[in-house]
């Protein structure tokens, strides 16, 4: 198209401030079930809270705040017009995401050892609640780090645009927009850790 | 497709633009009129194979027991049927086709805020038609569950269910980018002098039903990885013995796909509003309670979804309280249809083919309505509840409302883009025949249910079999009528009578460009100084 070339930085936040919306939109059918079922089997729930293990999710939180932080200082620096020490940051970024996915994993193969997951026979011979806790533990965690394996690859994606020169100190939006995304995956995070991990 | 073929007038109309006419020229193109017309044809295409399952439901409920084909066939058909008709044709017919074609030329922008995701949007759109149409011919066949779902049988069916709500979660993606994408646009791209009381309605429409797409469909698409979920992995979050519960399903589901309904709908009513005012040769009564109620109808219609569950085993608080809503949402609708009949009075009315579209749609969509009182007062719903009376009432809003309107936008809009028009005549019998097949049709499905016959049943008792066979008989009627406006809207498109920049005598922005607009749309930046709606100023009689 022979359209020249318009920036609308405002539009462009909007529009990703909307797809934001529907991103929480899209984890909130999941709360609206936790919330129901919480009000139904709130001992299973808590039992079932016990469980888990609260120093990994107590560390994930610590890396995924620690995360979102080199992602908006990222922005800063950009904006700086420092490409070297955006680069830095967003790799810094990149390599939370990895140990937040790496913690992930060995979580979820104890759990699996321990065999507590989705339609497992020691579930099945265990109280109704129970398997619906972690029927839900499992949704609400993988759904969120399929987000953080997009969040990070999308980071990355934009790293490359800022080794390239795309993305600079004069039109820095698309990095700008990725951070938002990635506050989100925080965001959606500091509500399940509590939700799961701290159950009383 | 071959431009030049269609475009002779105007040189740099946007059919020209790229010097090519291969099909790369448009499925990469980023022009918001060639992505509406993609997005036109595919919503057609699948509009006409839903069209011939519909028949060939009716003739199966000809008459009692087997007619052409098995029960599983028959499950299969209506879930098609219904999948096809809600999730690839209503609901990116009016923003993906007109609201892409229309749209940003009245606003008197060039483009969309995001071409490229507008593009983006598509492209899903097709992936996702392409997943549920694999999906009906691979695994266990096609879906038998009908359009919703329902849990537990779509966790249990054999067929291949999984694969279709994937199908379907996709097309939501993309229905999900074209409501950021329009939101967007009508909030940073209007142009000098539009402002929000200049907005035409058809745009307010369109914005309200943005709202509705950003803010419902994660929902549906959260409840179809849930569907999956509990297929692959065996959660259990919607079965008993899991501990789990399927009404949850059913909130979940409807929580989405009532306002879907309005997603549906509001656009429509947005064309209603377009030439029921060209065509009385009137300024629209009540501009603003029209625009209001866009909103109004988007708002309170996400807060409904519970009156489908009347009989699901919600508490008897929850169903007053859906009932009440249900009756609120009827009186923002009621304030658009009051609002159309006073545009009309004393208006200089002309009876062109868009015009008799809309005049019948406030007569569908007013029985569709009316009956949906009945199906939203609780006492009456359990007597009708799953029955045809839904089927019927269901068909005189979405069919006789938002369908009928989709036919009236192509007779008013088409000839913008194409530079053609369609032969008036055939264009009047063909709406005739529709209009009187289409009530044929759904009224006696109506009357059926109101004595008892239920929905989704492939065999029914003998004292339906009379009015089963009007109604079948009521839907040949309709499918000639809709072959023959087809025929002769696309033969006009490509050979008729060419049009002038205004044949209607509009007064929103699009008419004031050449037919078919040129790619940048306006020659330089318009700017605007009177209303939608202002006959008088805009140099018409």
């Amino acid at each position: 198209m022979s359209h020249p070339e318009h920036k609308d930085y405002a539009g462009a936040k909007l529009g990703m401030w909307l797809f934001l919306f529907t991103e929480i939109l899209l984890f909130g059918g999941l709360f609206i079930l936790y919330a129901v079922y919480l009000h139904r089997y709130p001992r299973e729930f808590s039992s079932g809270g016990h469980e888990l293990n609260v120093f990994y999710g107590a560390t994930n939180t610590m890396v995924l705040l620690t995360s979102s932080l080199m992602a908006a200082m990222a922005v800063t620096a950009i904006q700086q017009g420092r490409r070297l020490l955006t680069l830095r940051l967003l790799g810094s970024t990149i390599f939370c995401a990895a140990i937040f996915m790496g913690i992930k994993y060995l979580e979820w193969s104890a759990k699996i050892h321990h065999g507590i997951y989705p339609g497992s026979p020691r579930l099945a011979a265990g109280p109704p609640g129970e398997s619906v806790f972690f029927g839900l533990y499992y949704l609400s965690t993988g759904l969120h780090g399929l987000h953080v394996l997009i969040g990070g690859s999308v980071l990355g994606w934009i790293g490359v645009k800022v080794r390239r020169g795309v993305v600079t100190a004069d039109d820095f939006v698309l990095l700008e927009n990725g951070a938002l995304y990635w506050h989100l995956v925080d965001l959606v995070w500091i509500f399940i850790f509590p939700l799961y991990y701290l159950m009383l | 497709m071959n431009s030049s073929e269609y475009s002779p007038a105007t040189p740099s109309s946007f059919w020209n633009d790229t010097g090519s006419s291969g099909i790369t020229a448009w499925i990469f193109s980023t022009d918001h009129k060639r992505i509406g017309l993609l997005y036109f044809w595919s919503v057609l295409s699948f509009f006409l194979v839903a069209v011939v399952l519909g028949l060939l439901l009716r003739i199966e409920l000809m008459a009692p027991g087997r007619t052409i084909m098995g029960p599983e066939t028959y499950n299969a058909l209506f879930t098609v049927h219904g999948a096809i008709m809600v999730f690839l044709f209503i609901i990116p017919g009016f923003p993906g086709a007109f609201g892409n074609l229309v749209m940003p030329i009245q606003i008197g922008a060039r483009d969309v805020s995001f071409p490229r995701l507008n593009l983006f949007s598509w492209w899903l759109y097709m992936i996702g038609a392409a997943v549920i149409i694999t999906a009906l011919f691979t695994g266990g066949g096609a879906p038998d569950t009908g359009w919703t779902f329902y849990v537990p049988f779509s966790a249990r069916s054999g067929t291949n269910v999984s694969l279709a709500v994937f199908g379907v979660f996709i097309v939501g993606f993309s229905s999900i980018v074209t409501g950021v994408n329009f939101v967007t646009t009508i909030h940073r791209l209007r142009a000098p002098g539009m402002s929000w009381d200049r907005l035409p309605l058809f745009v307010w429409s369109l914005y309200a039903t943005a709202w509705v797409q950003i803010l419902a469909t994660p929902i549906l698409g959260i409840t179809l990885l849930l569907i999956i979920a509990e297929r692959v992995l065996g959660v259990g979050l919607f079965d008993p013995v899991k501990g789990g519960d399927p009404v949850m399903y059913q909130h979940l589901f409807w929580i989405y796909s009532h306002p879907a309904v309005y997603i549906m709908i509001l656009p429509a009513m947005g064309v209603i509003s377009e030439i029921i005012p060209v065509f009385s040769r009137k300024p629209v009564f009540g501009y603003k309670m029209i625009a209001f109620s866009s909103i109004a109808i988007a708002a309170a219609g996400s807060l409904v979804w519970g009156h489908h569950m009347f009989t699901s085993g919600i508490s008897d608080r929850a169903i007053l309280i859906f009932s009440f809503l249900t009756f609120v949402v009827a009186i923002p609708s009621a304030i658009k249809v009051f609002n159309w009949v006073s545009t009309l009075y004393r208006g200089s009315i002309s009876l062109e083919a868009p015009m008799l579209y809309a005049l019948s749609f406030i007569i569908l969509f007013s029985i569709g309505g009316l009956t949906g009182l009945i199906l939203g007062a609780a006492a009456t719903d359990i007597h009708v509840h799953d029955t045809h009376f839904v089927v019927g009432h269901f068909h005189y809003v979405i069919f006789g409302g938002s369908g009928f309107a989709l036919f009236g936008a192509m007779h008013y809009w088409l000839p913008k883009f194409y530079g053609r028009r369609y032969a008036e005549k055939p264009a009047v019998v063909a709406w005739g025949l529709m209009f009187v097949g289409f009530n044929i049709t759904y009224f006696t499905m109506m009357v059926l249910g109101m004595k008892g016959m239920p929905r989704r049943y492939y065999d029914y008792l003998p004292e339906f079999a009379p009015l089963n066979l009007v109604a079948t008989v009521g839907s040949w009627i309709l499918a000639v009528g809709l072959v023959l406006m087809l025929v002769n809207l696309i033969r006009g498109l490509r050979g008729g009578e060419p049009v002038g920049d205004n044949p209607w005598g509009g007064a929103t922005l699009e008419w004031t460009v050449p037919s078919p607009p040129p790619t940048e749309n306006f020659p330089e930046e318009p700017v605007v100084t009177h209303g939608p709606y202002d006959f008088s100023k805009s140099g018409m009689p």
